[in-house]
């Protein structure tokens, strides 16, 4: 790594580091932890558009998804809730996926015409209403069990941290059923495929009851494995004594503590997936990528199957944006579907994508770092701008609306820096070798 | 069986409440559909377009109620309009001024475009959201009903009710005017005859003369009229938030390429092709179905399709299936 390279780092290190001691440590390591899973979905983002150049703006749904894995996963069970429908909601859900299937291949095998045409429509409505008349009853028998706590089928009760690779895998089949279709398609439209699908996933863990409660959001989730409960922490005398050696508050401390483990879990996972990408990119595999990404045609013409690439590389960035998004929920220890907006699980991601510089690893991960901390760092330093700026103002409503709505600068300060580095340093600030 | 009232709730809770979205989408397209066809790029930031005219409107329509001037039955925001519109053309040309000016000169690709116009977005979402705020404004006055619910039953006797809201016969017979007055601009001016050479050919339409600044220029005034107005209408009929003008990114784009991106007939038969099929999917059958079967047949279940929760999978799909297999839209847009 080149000496700028490391300065860039630096420089961003010392924000951190600045953040900390102006403001508290606290705030610091959580804007490290927001900016840590915000850079792993970034790395899948710069794998799809960096060295695939596939332009894809569904990352809030692959979050979502890896949220709704560690619900799935690591939640307690709802037995009673389970036998009131479970197996039935199971049933009605193979028996859509099949009646798409059996459509599918109806369409493959019988020759072109009306009775293909409608032997596909028949199938598919005849399956919707099936799946409909198995589905309804017994998600109503499900929803009806315990409402106010549960009334849904609840997780397998299994450690967080198996979560997180099952995030990963429904994230990448769900890209895989997206990239079938999809990914054939021009690049605007894909952007607008995918923008929809995301929207449709985050519809249906609002609205789907039975799965996660809805916005009633599940609540508790578990801990990942290192990580202990800021009380259990507070009860421990080996910490206790060890806080009072240092003449440090235990209550303050232990939420440190919890945030450092946290930031070294993150950083080890970052680490993994830096280093088998930077492998990955520096192998023939990632310039025939880059080969595709440059020229498609001159690739296609030297036997490299695009649209198998493309799927691939897809799913494989889709899978790591998964994988993110249920170490999010896992650190929150609750899904909440309300809080998925794609200003900050899509967007924000893009923009550190392009400013960091697209195509490089080291780029995005810089790029993570920077924009995620102003990202955060908005929401404390915004007010403090605003009421400077509004100094000179009269008290009344219209500064005290301007304060109030201080938090929404962060869309204009990331719109502008956007559009600033695509016109003055379009290829980021670590450009791709 | 009843089959007058059958078509009576029919009208009321799916045609004439579709007639009105479809409108709203149509003219959102149309903006779309435009830029594309000139500017050549999918403008991501025209749903934040529509909530920018639409929030200089609310302001000014608040001025002017605070200053006593009303429209009678109508809505005080159709005088504001015009401000509105002027100051989203403002915008917008300073917009494409600054940002977009570059880009073309250098000829880069549609997909760089696209990521600069998410940025255009992001700073017209952020002003917005900064001026109004991020809740819920309702800005309709004026006359709430042309027909209301208790009238229509006292002038025909029907159980069910028809209402038609001041706000829906606005919608639609503002859209009926933009796009008649579009189409006379692009098929009979001058200035709309070079447009469309220059939407088909720019290389053919450059040598004969036609100045592309100007071109371009236009466009976006057009563009920034479309999309103010349908943004008013939508806010009319329903309600502002800046939010919610953002998702109408999905069906309006979807509007546009079921039509065909870059066919204006397109985007309108579009707008209504997705208002109508969101509301045949997610409206509930059950009121219009036991009017029109005998008692005994009545349905027990809502008989709804899909829940309204659900609607962009309805834009969604449709987009997709038609993509799928009419990768060029009904009016054979440009697709390729």
């Amino acid at each position: 790594m080149s000496a700028r390279n490391l300065a860039l780092f630096a420089a961003v290190a010392a924000l951190y580091v600045l953040t900390g001691f102006m403001n508290s440590w606290n705030t610091s390591l959580s804007i490290l932890n927001f900016a840590l899973l915000a850079t792993i979905a970034a790395m899948g983002v710069n794998m799809q558009w960096g060295y695939a150049g596939l332009f894809s703006v569904g990352t809030m749904g692959f979050t979502a998804l890896g949220g709704l894995a560690v619900v799935l996963v690591s939640a307690r069970p709802n037995v009673e809730n389970w036998q009131a429908g479970g197996l039935g909601i199971l049933l009605a859900l193979v028996l859509g996926a099949l009646s798409v299937a059996a459509a599918i291949v109806a369409w493959r095998l019988l020759p072109r015409g009306r009775v293909r045409s409608l032997s596909v429509a028949a199938i598919l409505i005849g399956g919707f209403f099936l799946f409909r008349a198995i589905f309804d009853p017994n998600v109503a028998a499900v929803e009806a069990v315990n409402p106010q706590f549960a009334g849904n089928l609840g997780g397998l009760g299994l450690p967080s941290l198996v979560a997180w690779p099952v995030g990963g895998l429904l994230a990448a089949a769900v890209a895989w059923a997206i990239g079938k279709t999809a990914l054939g398609l021009r690049s605007d439209y894909l952007a607008i495929a995918t923008l929809g699908i995301a929207e449709i996933i985050v519809s249906v863990i609002k609205n789907e009851d039975w799965l996660a409660r809805g916005v009633k959001n599940v609540t508790q989730l578990p801990r990942p494995w290192p990580v202990p409960l800021e009380v259990d922490l507070q009860q421990q005398p080996g910490f206790l004594a060890f806080v009072a050696d240092w003449g440090w508050n235990p209550v303050a401390a232990s939420t440190i503590v919890v945030k450092l483990l946290y930031a070294g879990l993150f950083i080890l996972v970052l680490g993994a997936i830096i280093w088998a990408f930077e492998r990955a990119l520096n192998s023939p595999w990632g310039r025939m990528m880059r080969a595709i990404r440059d020229n498609e045609v001159a690739a296609a013409a030297m036997g490299k199957d695009v649209t198998r690439r493309h799927l691939q590389v897809f799913i494989l960035g889709s899978a790591v944006i998964g994988f993110a998004g249920a170490m999010a929920t896992s650190m929150e220890g609750a899904l909440t579907p309300g809080s998925y907006q794609p200003l900050r699980f899509t967007f924000l991601i893009w923009v550190m994508v392009i400013v960091g510089g697209s195509g490089n690893n080291w780029g995005t991960v810089l790029g993570g770092l920077l924009v995620g901390w102003l990202y955060f760092a908005v929401e404390f330093l915004g007010p403090n701008i605003m009421g400077l700026v509004t100094a000179g103002l009269p008290d009344g409503a219209l500064k005290a609306h301007l304060v109030g709505s201080a938090e929404n600068i962060r869309l204009l300060t990331l719109g502008v820096i956007l559009l600033l580095v695509l016109r003055f340093s379009p290829r980021g600030l670590i450009p791709e070798k | 069986m009843d089959l007058l009232n059958a078509l009576v709730a029919f009208l009321n809770f799916v045609f004439i409440p579709g007639l009105a979205y479809g409108a709203q989408l149509a003219l959102g397209a149309l903006g779309v559909t435009l830029i594309y066809g000139i500017l050549r790029f999918s403008n991501f930031a025209h749903g934040d377009t529509m909530a920018f005219g639409t929030m200089v409107t609310i302001l000014v329509t608040w001025a002017l109620q605070g200053a006593g001037v009303t429209f009678g039955p109508l809505p005080t925001a159709l005088l504001a309009l015009p401000v509105g519109i002027a100051a989203t053309a403002a915008f917008v040309l300073a917009t494409d001024r600054v940002v977009y000016r570059f880009y073309r000169r250098q000829k880069a690709s549609p997909t760089i475009v696209v990521i600069v116009s998410l940025g255009v977005m992001f700073v017209m979402n952020g002003i917005v959201r900064l001026i109004i705020g991020v809740n819920d404004q309702n800005f309709a006055d004026g006359a709430r009903f042309v027909i209301s619910a208790q009238e229509f039953r006292e002038a025909t006797g029907l159980a069910e009710p028809l209402a038609i809201r001041t706000t829906q016969a606005v919608t639609v017979v503002t859209a009926v005017i933009v796009v008649a007055l579009l189409f006379w601009f692009l098929q009979k001016t001058r200035t709309g005859k070079s447009m469309r050479a220059f939407s088909d050919n720019e290389d053919l339409a450059l040598l004969s003369g036609i100045n592309p600044d100007r071109v371009v220029a236009v466009t976006w005034l057009i563009a920034a009229a479309l999309a103010t107005i349908a943004g008013v209408l939508y806010g009319l009929d329903k309600s502002f938030k800046p939010f919610t003008y953002f998702q109408l990114l999905l069906p309006i784009f979807a509007a546009a390429i079921v039509g065909g991106l870059g066919s204006p007939l397109g985007a309108i038969a579009g707008g209504f092709v997705i208002a109508f099929s969101e509301l045949l999917l997610t409206n509930a059958w059950k009121k219009i179905v036991t009017y029109a079967l005998p008692e005994s047949m009545a349905p027990d279940g809502l008989l709804q399709l899909m829940s309204t929760d659900y609607k962009f999978a309805v834009s969604f799909t449709i987009l997709i299936i038609v993509l799928l297999f009419m990768p060029t839209g009904l009016f054979k847009g440009k697709s390729l």
